[in-house]
């Protein structure tokens, strides 16, 4: 017969517990819990976020229903457990079930503090612990009003955040002078405060309540100390917690301030473990759950005769308020023997320490800009000697050992068991093994099988880059993630949105889709320029203060603030008269560099603004129009010699090259687009590396896509064969115009085709000759408005203001 | 032809320059001003604002005249710093100042100081 377990509350430390045990052996013990709450285990951690309103209970519930069911645990809800009996081995509730139990966990978390007060029994008085206490405070609150909260620690400050998120006045009293001063030193303790100030919320240090004031049984008010009194409807106690031991001392149990364990979890009982906050280890208690989850993997381990040993934990925190970014670690009090190192920066908000003994790092408290939190958490609990990079150290580890400042190649940098997530315990190995063993490919999956960004979700931006290191570009954040700070919205859904709801111009997009900031920003106004331009072709009046400066003035920036300029060249194909044009611009504007380019063309490079309009009018009248080599659009169509030249070629490359570009030229794409006709399989023009590639073959001509050469490299797929020099520019053309409707900004079509899957492109291009001909025509019909040399429109006087100055002044002023 | 029509202004007793009209400069952009050897950029915002930097980013010199310019800020076209209008400072973990200048509206004209600076520029 199957040994029984039974364990007593169903928090955050025995779920887990649960999990390492099922994971290691699934049928090894009957496994009953009883439960003081009245629900299935859910994550404590996010009850801020429920409290703010950014998070419902479906959305932080760790086990549901189901999940004890196809385990076959037997979860006794809203079952408190009012004694144990060691002789007998059985525990019975409130309510008289009797259990009996081969082996006992008891978990039974703590209990929040109450200040005994007069007024402590007042109706309103509330404490912050499980979801009962989030669901008062959300009541309280819908009938507004002022909350005062009594502590300002993590809680106190969750609690008070989650309040005004909701509406209410809210003022924190605390008794220290300064806000967290167990987890902050005094300069963060004062920019915390300043923050909680700025969201409006009153923060009193030093602060002594004496009385909380009531009428008619309900709370009215606080009287302090100094006798100021406030307002107030509800208060919020968030003084501490204290281990819940009772129903273990009643038993029997040796306790102190919580129960006691030895290193492999057991108390004086050898039947009976204890885990969690209720636990006194080595002379600890813990209110995070870090420890407590390697409490819950020795236990598993010793329940199943194993000889696992916990020997403590150092603790890392974070605040949840979202906006806040804060990390402490460690012990940061001065003394004799330490040193320091500070880093502020005043207009980012930005406040960094670092204290050293011995040059290791001991304490670590971070605010405003928290992303190394972790590194240094790790250095600390290692011990590194730190004496190497004591003088960049502060800059964190992008900074150490030349190593690029790109966060991903800071994340690819981590030793293999640097600590990712701090609440989950889980390290950089654990993850990178799991998504290649699981082919684990977005952040949800990752989740469920590591845990890691599973509790407070802080290091979720680590765990991404982690992804996007390992899996390269087939992590595809974006498919998540929002456009930019000044939306929740990704790219995706920008598009969806943009056509489903006929939004015609930007002003219109941020308003109907709640942009956050007044008229965006660099990254989304682009992005959305673009959207508008291929979605709405003969409305949309292109908005040029939303395009990149190369776009805008269609010429390509320099370092030096100067522009270069690139004629078409059709298909790579020159004469005399053409060079003879360049050849005498470059004399007239004294053009310091010519250079034939990767595209098969000539770039004119060094040249002043204000003369643009100039070289494009002596350009143009050569014939030339603009080669676009600035465009998120059509670049160039590379060709090689083919059928007229070459001894093996099969077709006319140079000729299809050329009708490729007369039609495509001017058209925009979400990233840019190159093309190259190759006249046989030799492949002269590199149309494999290519975003559409032709090559030309004895029966037609062979069609390529999502082909890169640039920032990574990539042959291309075959999308078909197709007969005809008409059939190879319709699909091709049909191709790019998917592209055009689906891709979102920045997106090379190796990217798209990726995310989208190459079949599914097949499938509309190939096989469905109806999607074919609209996309076709779609692209045909945008051409209309597109195909106008941009040169020769500012040649005649278009966007004057950017090639001219304001104004020139005098250098001496005039009296 | 040539397309080139600045005008050469010279300024008031108190050294207020008349450098042109709102509509000169396109809602979200600017205007670059010649002042010798320095270029000054004129700004204006979606909100009718005016802002005038010197045209030079303190990263590596990039012209703020060439970029996006969006809420009080300009992101710089050459590698994507954004720059506070109102007090050419950087923002974010980027670290420098341009020489930003007063500048008044008087009706639709925009007058330009370039006596002294709004916020001092320190080297280091
Ligand atoms: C001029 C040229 C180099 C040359 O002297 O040959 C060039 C110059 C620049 N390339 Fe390029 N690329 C040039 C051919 C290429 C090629 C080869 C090709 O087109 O066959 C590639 C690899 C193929 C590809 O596009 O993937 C190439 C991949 C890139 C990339 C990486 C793109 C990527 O997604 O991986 C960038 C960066 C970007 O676009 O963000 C880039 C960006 C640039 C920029 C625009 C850098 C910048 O942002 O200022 C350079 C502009 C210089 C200028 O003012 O003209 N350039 N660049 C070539 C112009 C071709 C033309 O006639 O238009
Ligand atoms: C709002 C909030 C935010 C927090 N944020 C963080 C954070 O960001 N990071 C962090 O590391 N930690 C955080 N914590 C602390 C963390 O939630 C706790 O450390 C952790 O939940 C403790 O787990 P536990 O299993 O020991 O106890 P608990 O999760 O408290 O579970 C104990 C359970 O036992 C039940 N119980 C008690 N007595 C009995 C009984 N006699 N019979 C049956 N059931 C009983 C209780 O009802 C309760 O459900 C936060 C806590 C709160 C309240
Ligand atoms: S390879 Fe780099 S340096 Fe050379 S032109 Fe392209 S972007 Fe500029
Ligand atoms: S010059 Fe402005 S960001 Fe580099």
């Amino acid at each position: 017969m199957k040994k029984k377990l039974v364990v007593i509350g169903n928090g955050m430390a025995p779920g887990r517990m649960l999990e390492d045990l099922y994971d290691k052996a699934p049928d090894a013990y009957d496994v009953t819990i009883f439960n003081a709450e009245p629900r299935v285990n859910y994550n404590r951690l996010m009850l801020s976020p429920v409290l703010s309103g950014e998070k419902t209970y479906e959305d932080i519930i760790t086990h549901d229903d189901a999940w004890y069911d196809e385990k076959n645990i037997t979860l006794h809800k809203a079952a408190r457990i009012s004694k144990i009996d060691r002789e007998a081995k059985t525990v019975t509730s409130e309510r008289g079930v009797v259990a009996d139990y081969d082996k006992l966990v008891i978990a039974t978390g703590s209990n929040p503090f109450i200040i005994p007060l007069p007024g402590k029994d007042l109706e309103g008085v509330l404490t912050y612990r499980d979801l009962d206490d989030v669901d008062k405070m959300i009541d309280y609150s819908k009938k507004g009003g002022r909350a005062v909260v009594i502590g300002g620690g993590l809680l106190g400050l969750e609690a008070a955040a989650g309040l005004r998120e909701q509406g209410m006045e809210v003022t924190v009293i605390h008794l220290m002078p300064t806000l967290m001063e167990r987890q902050l030193d005094q300069a963060a303790g004062y920019l915390l405060e300043k923050a909680f100030v700025d969201r409006d919320i009153q923060v009193l240090c030093e602060a002594n309540t004496k009385e909380i004031l009531g009428e008619d049984g309900k709370v009215a008010g606080v009287l302090l100390a100094d006798s100021t009194k406030i307002d107030a409807t509800i208060v919020v106690m968030a003084v501490g917690i204290r281990p819940s031991a009772d129903l273990a001392k009643d038993a029997g149990l040796d306790t102190n301030r919580g129960i006691l364990v030895s290193d492999d979890m057991l108390t004086s009982d050898p039947n009976i473990y204890a885990l969690g906050e209720c636990v006194e280890h080595r002379e600890q208690v813990y209110g995070l759950v870090a420890p407590l989850y390697e409490m819950a993997s020795t236990i598993a381990e010793n329940l199943l005769e194993g000889s696992s040993e916990y020997t403590g934990s150092v603790t890392a925190t974070k605040l949840k308020v979202t906006g806040i970014d804060l990390y402490s670690a460690g012990d940061f009090a001065e003394a004799e023997d330490r040193q320091e190192i500070v880093l502020r920066d005043a207009t980012a908000g930005v406040y960094k320490r670092l204290v050293l003994k011995d040059d290791k790092i001991i304490g670590a408290v971070l605010y405003g800009e928290t992303s190394d939190g972790p590194w240094f958490f790790d250095m600390l609990k290692k011990g590194t000697n730190v004496s190497e990079m004591r003088d960049t150290l502060i800059f964190g580890q992008a900074y150490q050992g030349g190593a690029a400042l790109d966060p991903t190649a800071a994340v690819a940098a981590l030793p293999d068991d640097a600590e990712i997530c701090g609440c989950n315990g889980v390290c950089k190995s654990t993850i990178v093994n799991k998504i290649n063993e699981l082919n684990l490919t977005t952040i949800d999956e990752v989740r469920a099988h590591t845990k890691a960004s599973n509790s407070c979700g802080t290091c979720t931006g680590l765990v991404e880059q982690l992804m996007a290191v390992t899996l390269g570009d087939s992590f595809d954040p974006d498919a998540v993630q929002s456009m930019c700070k000044c939306t929740d919205l990704g790219h995706g859904d920008v598009r969806r949105l943009i056509v489903a709801k006929e939004l015609k111009t930007i002003p219109e997009v941020m308003q109907e889709l709640e942009w956050k900031t007044s008229c965006g920003c660099a990254k989304c106004r682009p992005a959305l320029n673009y959207y508008l331009v291929a979605d709405w072709p003969s409305e949309y009046a292109d908005d040029y203060q939303s395009r990149y400066i190369n776009e805008r003035v269609h010429a390509n920036i320099q370092k030096d603030g100067t522009y270069s300029v690139v004629p078409r060249m059709w298909g790579g194909v020159t004469n005399a008269k053409e060079l003879r044009a360049i050849a005498d611009a470059c004399d007239k504007y004294e053009i310091p560099l010519v250079k034939c380019t990767g595209g098969q063309r000539i770039d004119m490079f060094g040249i002043k603004k204000e003369d643009l309009p100039a070289i494009w009018a002596d350009l143009g009248e050569a014939g030339f129009v603009s080669g676009q080599a600035y465009a998120k659009g059509l670049r160039t169509v590379k060709t090689c010699v083919g059928t007229d030249w070459c001894r093996f070629g099969t077709q006319d490359s140079t000729g299809l090259g050329i009708k490729l570009e007369k039609f495509m030229w001017g058209s925009w794409t979400p990233a840019k687009l190159k093309l190259a006709v190759s006249g046989c399989p030799r492949n002269c023009s590199e149309a494999t590396c290519k975003d559409i590639g032709i090559i030309c073959v004895d029966s037609g001509f062979e069609i390529h896509f999502a082909g890169a050469a640039g920032l990574d490299i990539k042959g291309t797929e075959v999308l078909g064969i197709v007969p005809t020099e008409e059939d190879a520019l319709e699909y091709v053309v049909a191709l790019a115009q998917m592209y055009r409707e689906q891709g979102f900004y920045l997106e090379r079509i190796y990217k798209w085709a990726k995310r989208i899957g190459y079949d599914e492109v097949r499938a509309q291009i190939m096989d469905n000759p109806q999607k074919r001909k609209t996309y076709f025509e779609n692209f045909v019909e945008s051409q209309k408005y597109a195909q106008i040399d941009p040169w020769s429109e500012r040649v005649s006087g278009k966007d004057k203001h950017e090639f001219n100055p304001l104004a020139t002044l005098e250098l001496e002023p005039a009296e | 032809m040539n397309i080139n029509t600045t005008t050469t202004v010279s300024c008031d007793a108190d050294k207020w320059f008349k450098v042109g009209k709102i509509s000169d400069i396109p809602s979200r952009g600017a205007r670059c001003i010649n002042n010798g050897d320095m270029k000054i950029a004129i700004f204006r915002t979606q909100d009718d604002q005016i802002f005038a930097l010197e045209d030079k980013c303190p990263h590596s010199s990039g012209p703020l005249s060439q970029g996006i310019v969006h809420d009080g800020c300009v992101t710089c076209p050459l590698h994507n710093w954004v720059i506070s209008l109102e007090s050419g400072l950087a923002q974010g973990a980027d670290k420098g100042a341009t020489k930003s200048f007063p500048t008044k509206l008087d009706g639709e004209t925009i007058l330009l100081n370039l006596s002294y600076t709004l916020a001092e520029v320190s080297e280091d």
